[in-house]
């Protein structure tokens, strides 16, 4: 079976949409989330995600399974909150490894039975590592721009335990993704680093950077090609952007990361930018259409989609993406 | 095909080194080892002023700072923590990368730890044997950093040229083969020494550290030479002006030989074709020992140079540079002080003056578009960097014409209007010389344009796209006009559609529609440059055509189901849903002074604290609320600065009286009749022939019908317009009408009308500023003109409210309140959302007499000339309210014909952006 970056240079690869749109279809109260294993933990579960690979298993298998049949290559696992920084919220710190582990073995099996089916569409699992709830490069507090909320180490540390459980899941690729921090993504691929140097393996990486608003840039003030430049440093299979903004205000910072780098580009934008009710109403035609934009340009290699995008907007994507040629690779990756 | 492998590094901003980058200056003031005084700021922990020192190097032009801790009396890790979480909270500091300089690991590890972006690490070296190296190396790179590797190794310090290279190619291949280290993030420092000791074996140092440069930069591919340059004329310490000499010698040669960053102190550097020749020529001898007795030479000759004291020049060491980025510079600063120097300085080196523009200028205003395109400028930046580029056009325009050399090589010819009727140009004009900046050519029309001049225009000037601009209403359908003529012509040219009215709806609904080839709305200036851009590109302008007529059919389609969604009542309907008022006398306050009484020359002084200038930001593209935006993160410096130059405008303003203010006003008994009419009453006996008081022919004869005589009373009727859109239970459709007592309640109620004008001097001095080349301030001039009429308009209003009608005589409110509208009632504007009907100011023309009194004329299509005027109706009741019309249907359409007693075609056509899609 071909390898996923050899695959890349085929064709255009088409990543899910979001998780967290079709869990809310799901309309899960709090003793959903809690399950039979977690009915008397002592602190609110409700909007704990993550958690739903443990206690709603079918549910997180079903949106894999409805984004494979949508036509994606690629899975997210439902992780993004999966470190021990984010999970402090939930007192859950000591799950993490099983959360992790978890999630990826059920978007593994999903991804197995699709392989099975379609031999010459192999379906690869992604390892989601989010950002964090808490930041490295910035004050949380305005008296005092120095201090720092979380400390490198911190970071390195809970993202090492995360990618461990995400590699031993069954994870083809490691996702470091709506980066809006720099820094802790670059604690997320030292981590990366120790661990397949450790390890002894190479593994596909994704980075996906978010620019939060019209300025173009990071929420820690980088711009899409210093962003570029400071993750750079070691091998990966793509570099783009994801969510904070729709289809069509990714292309000008695609562009500036797609003219200078050899990697692989990648895009998974929100489906529009949030209506007044803090919605995402772009259709998938809509988005489809602005996507056109990407492919036409010949600017990403990899495309799907974040907050608000559904089974339908990735099957428009898949079905647009087919007609396209990737964008050209300078040379194998990795 | 691979990318080339260039040393790239990064802040907040990326700063990427390719073999055609100048010279990278290392700033050097936020090292304890090298300032005294940043040792003591850090010693007496004084982080604010230590940071000030790092800003300062940023704004000197410092690419990349380099920051040291290492001293025996401070914990150096804690404060290279410190200093770099603070660094990177400054976001004009944290944009250039961070050199991490120190000699011991664990501070170069812990500050690499905090900061974001790609730095360099200064420095490691084989001196403790390779192992440690190898494990360093491994470290900095999965830290993402690059390195500035020390001619060093086990044995002791490159001192030689064999030794340099020997140590700079083994720390290579280790690096490069053992690590799997990127070459191009190798950065080596050969060891500068210094010369003219007075030691035989220290003659050599500088020739050696640049042959030195020459082999690796030669043997070792993609790394980069680096250097402390100071040390090279350590012996020389107290005697500047042979100091900097010797510095611009060094790097002049070792530049040459590959030196591409250094460590370089400015206010210590000569230009290197301004060293007197025999300074030079000791000097020389000195730095590429070429004669034995050189040393000895320039000791002697040393003390014959007068260590004159540099004059102070913190902010021209950017002068030093060379030609181009001195032009490049000034265009981005817009410094125009140098510029006509330059320029021609410039033009003694060109083959032909017009290389001038399309070399060094282009270059410079490129550098400008692409700032503004990523958002690094705003657009009063812009402004001024065109200032300086047409100074700089001037200065070049006589030669080029001598030479006869024409052929101009613009990016493409647009041509710009304000559409007939209107005189709005401030938006137009920031477009233009925004696109101009970006090497397009512009034919500006200037205002109130007639289409056919406009074709005929774009045919004989060959334009590439027609750019039209309008702010009020009756401009939309100029445009749709304009439209409909240049597909009737057949005409290929894009349309570019903008101004404060114009909507990507209208366009998308109206005009689009019209014409078959591309029409696009550009709501702001920054867009333009894109869309443009876009539309005139070869390769790709055909597919974005097709998009855009492919967005704007949806648009349209969408837009119009979404109409065809709304309900609507019918004039009859609305009538009967009009807006309640229980009429009681005690609501309503005879005017103290009732009739018309005018202003000729009103202190402007008493106007500035009713400014409101927010709006005055957002003429210029910068979004936010006053003050606040002056704070903001992203604009808030050069919203300051616009501020600024705002303020030093405005003064002069009123110290020199270069604008007049005029106001005419009237207070009026008034009745509302048959609904939707106003019929107030004016005695005529102090009234005199206000007949002509147009400026349009066209238009003259629409008065009468709205004066009709009665006995002594002469009688105005203003035509209002009612609210049509079916609302929810309970609430009313509106028309001005109902904020007046109706005849039929028997009380007499009262309304007034006004006309203020802060416009007059403003087209001279615009003009004026235009004829200096200067666009930057000619806009700031209208658009403070602009501010100075509404605030007018707003101090009168108080005034009435307060004193001539009276009935607010109580309030105390301030100028946020104003804004806020925290007052009793309202006055509402004909062309603004309550009465869009701009017909009415003929009416208040005639009433008042604007223009015989105040000089305030009408445009055919009835905007205001001067433009900075505000005209419209002053409504007292507590209830009246500001409320927007919306869309009106055909049947109010032939009501308000009939009670205007006009043709129902000149309606439709005044009303047209209001009447429903049907």
């Amino acid at each position: 079976m071909k390898g996923i970056e050899e695959i890349l240079q085929e064709r255009i690869l088409v990543l899910d949409g979001a998780m967290g749109t079709m869990l809310q279809r799901y309309k899960f109260e709090e003793e959903d989330f809690r399950g039979e294993r977690f009915k008397d933990w002592e602190h609110p579960l409700k909007g704990n995600n993550d958690l739903l690979s443990l206690t709603q298993p079918e549910a997180i298998a079903e949106v894999h399974r409805k984004y494979f049949e949508a036509g994606a290559d690629i899975v997210e696992t439902n992780t993004f909150s999966g470190t021990t920084i984010a999970m402090a919220d939930y007192y859950m710190e000591d799950l993490v490894y099983e959360l992790n582990y978890e999630s990826a073995r059920i978007a593994k099996e999903v991804a197995n039975e699709f392989t099975k089916k379609e031999p010459h569409k192999p379906r690869f699992v992604a390892g989601s590592i989010g950002p964090t709830n808490k930041t490295a490069s910035m004050s949380p507090d305005v008296n005092d721009p120095g201090y720092r909320g979380v400390s490198f180490d911190e970071l390195r540390i809970a993202y090492k335990l995360q990618i461990e459980a995400l590699l031993d899941g069954g994870s083809d690729i490691l996702l470091v993704e709506t980066i809006f921090d720099t820094l802790n993504a670059k604690a997320a691929l030292f981590a990366i680093e120790e661990v397949k140097d450790e390890r002894n393996i190479e593994v596909p990486i994704m980075v996906s950077g978010t620019i939060t608003d019209a300025s173009g840039r990071t929420l820690s003030g980088q711009t899409a090609e210093a962003f570029l430049i400071s993750i750079s440093h070691i091998p990966i299979l793509s570099v783009g952007f994801n969510c904070a903004l729709g289809a069509k205000q990714l292309v000008p910072h695609l562009e500036v990361v797609s003219a200078k780098t050899d990697y692989g580009v990648s895009a998974h934008p929100n489906a529009g930018l949030p209506n007044a009710f803090g919605e995402y109403d772009e259709t998938p035609e809509e988005m489809a259409s602005q996507i056109q934009e990407y492919v036409e340009k010949g600017l990403v290699n990899i495309v799907g989609g974040c907050c608000g995008t559904t089974p339908e907007h990735i099957k428009a994507i898949t079905d647009l993406v087919a007609k396209y040629q990737p964008r050209k690779l300078s040379h194998p990756i990795i | 095909m691979t990318k080339p492998k260039h040393l790239k590094l990064s802040g907040l901003e990326p700063l990427v080194i390719t073999p055609d980058s100048n010279f990278v200056n290392v700033g050097e003031r936020t090292n304890v080892a090298g300032s005294k005084k940043f040792l003591r700021l850090i010693k007496e922990e004084k982080f604010d002023e230590a940071l000030d020192v790092a800003r300062h190097q940023v704004e000197g032009g410092a690419q990349i700072i380099d920051i040291n801790m290492d001293d025996g009396l401070i914990d150096g890790k804690e404060a290279m923590v410190r200093f770099l979480n603070l660094i990177v909270a400054e976001p004009d500091i944290a944009r250039v990368p961070i050199m991490i300089d120190s000699s011991k690991w664990e501070i170069i590890e812990a500050g690499l730890q905090v900061v974001q972006g790609k730095c360099v690490v200064n420095s490691i070296s084989l001196k403790e044997g390779k192992e440690q190296f190898v494990h360093q190396a491994k470290l900095i790179k999965r830290y993402g950093a690059a390195v500035i590797v020390m001619a060093f190794d086990e044995v002791g310090q490159a001192d030689t040229y064999e030794r340099r290279i020997e140590i700079a190619e083994r720390s290579y291949r280790t690096l490069v083969d053992e690590v799997n280290f990127a070459p191009e993030d190798i950065i080596f420092d050969l060891n500068i020494f210094p010369v003219a000791t007075g030691m035989d074996e220290h003659k050599l140092n500088a020739l050696d550290f640049i042959e030195g440069t020459r082999w690796v930069r030669q043997n070792l591919p993609h790394c980069s030479v680096s250097g402390g340059v100071s040390n090279v004329s350590f012996s020389f310490r107290g005697n500047n002006p042979v100091r900097e000499a010797m510095h611009s010698v060094f790097l002049f040669h070792a530049i040459k030989a590959g030196m591409n960053m250094g460590i370089v102190n400015p206010a210590l550097l000569e230009v290197y074709d301004d060293i007197p020749k025999d300074l030079l020529e000791h000097v020389e001898d000195v730095i590429l020992n070429r004669r034995d007795d050189a040393t000895e030479r320039l000791l002697e000759f040393a003390e014959t140079v007068v260590g004159k004291a540099k004059e102070s020049k913190v902010d021209l060491s950017w002068r030093e540079e060379p030609l181009q980025n001195r032009i490049t510079r000034a265009l981005v600063k817009g410094i125009d002080q140098y510029i006509v120097e330059d320029v021609e300085e410039a033009r003694l080196a060109a083959s032909r003056p017009l290389e001038v523009i399309e070399g060094n200028l282009m270059t410079g205003m490129n550098v400008v578009g692409d700032l503004f395109g990523s958002g690094k400028m705003f657009l009063p930046q812009v402004v001024k960097s065109a200032r300086v580029m047409k100074k700089a056009v001037a200065h070049l325009t006589p030669y080029i014409e001598e030479s006869k050399d024409a052929s101009t090589s613009a990016a493409g010819k647009i041509l710009m209007a304000t559409v007939k009727g209107d005189v709005h140009d401030i938006g137009k004009n920031i477009v233009s010389v925004v696109l101009a900046c970006n090497n397009y050519e512009i034919v500006d029309m200037g205002v109130m344009v007639p289409p056919e001049k406009i074709i005929n225009k774009a045919k004989e000037e060959q334009v590439d796209i027609i750019g039209l601009s309008g702010l009020i209403t009756p401009s939309l359908d100029e445009m749709v006009f304009l439209a409909k003529e240049m597909e009737r012509q057949q005409f290929t040219v894009p349309l570019l559609i903008g101004g404060a009215t114009t909507s990507k709806a209208h366009t998308a609904v109206k005009i689009d529609p019209q014409y078959s080839q591309a029409v696009v709305h550009v709501n702001d200036a920054s867009r333009a440059v894109t869309v443009v851009g876009d539309l005139l590109q070869r390769e790709t302008s055909d597919n974005y055509k097709k998009s855009i007529k492919l967005d704007y059919e949806s648009f349209r389609d969408k837009f119009l189901n979404r109409t065809k969604a709304k309900e609507y009542l019918t004039l009859a309907e609305a009538r009967n849903n009009k807006f309640q008022i229980d009429w009681d006398s005690d609501d309503i306050k005879k005017p103290n002074e009732l009739g018309i009484q005018v202003w000729e020359d009103f202190d402007l002084n008493e106007l500035t604290e009713f400014i409101d200038w927010t709006p005055f930001f957002r003429s210029w593209d910068l979004h936010g609320k006053y003050p606040n935006i002056l704070k903001d993160e992203v604009v808030g410096k050069q919203a300051t600065e616009l501020f600024e130059d705002a303020q030093k405008m405005l003064e002069e303003i009123l110290d020199k009286k270069l604008l007049k203010a005029k106001a005419i006003f009237g207070l009026f008994p008034a009745n509302s009749e048959n609904d939707d009419d106003i019929a107030l009453r004016f005695r005529s006996g102090s009234k005199d022939d206000n007949k002509g008081s147009l400026s349009g022919a066209e238009t003259t004869d629409e008065v009468s019908s709205s004066a009709v005589k009665n006995d002594e009373d002469e009688v105005f009727i203003f035509r209002t317009l009612r609210q049509q859109l079916k609302k929810r239970a309970g609430v009313p459709n509106i028309a001005l009408a109902d904020f007046i007592a109706p005849k039929t309640s028997g009380i007499q109620d009262y309304m007034g009308c006004f006309c203020v004008t802060t416009g007059f001097g403003t087209q001279e001095l615009a003009r004026e500023y235009e004829k200096k080349l200067d666009d930057y301030s000619s806009i700031m001039v209208k658009a403070l003109a602009d501010r100075l009429a509404e605030a007018f308009a707003e101090y009168l209003h108080k005034q009435i409210r307060t004193k001539y009608w009276g009935y607010g005589n109580s309030e105390n409110l301030s100028n946020n309140d104003l804004i806020d509208e925290k007052y009793q009632g309202i006055r509402p504007a004909p062309g603004y959302p309550a009465c869009p009907d701009h017909l009415e100011k003929l009416t208040i023309w005639e009433l008042l007499g604007v223009k015989e009194k105040i000089g305030v004329e009408l445009t055919e299509g009835l905007a205001m000339w001067p433009a900075a005027s505000v005209s419209g109706y002053y409504f007292g009741h507590p209830r009246a309210k500001y409320f927007g019309l919306g869309k009106i249907k055909q049947d109010q359409v032939e009501d308000f014909a009939k009670r205007k007693e006009i043709e129902l075609e000149k309606a439709q056509k005044w009303l047209a952006p209001n009447i429903v899609d049907e």
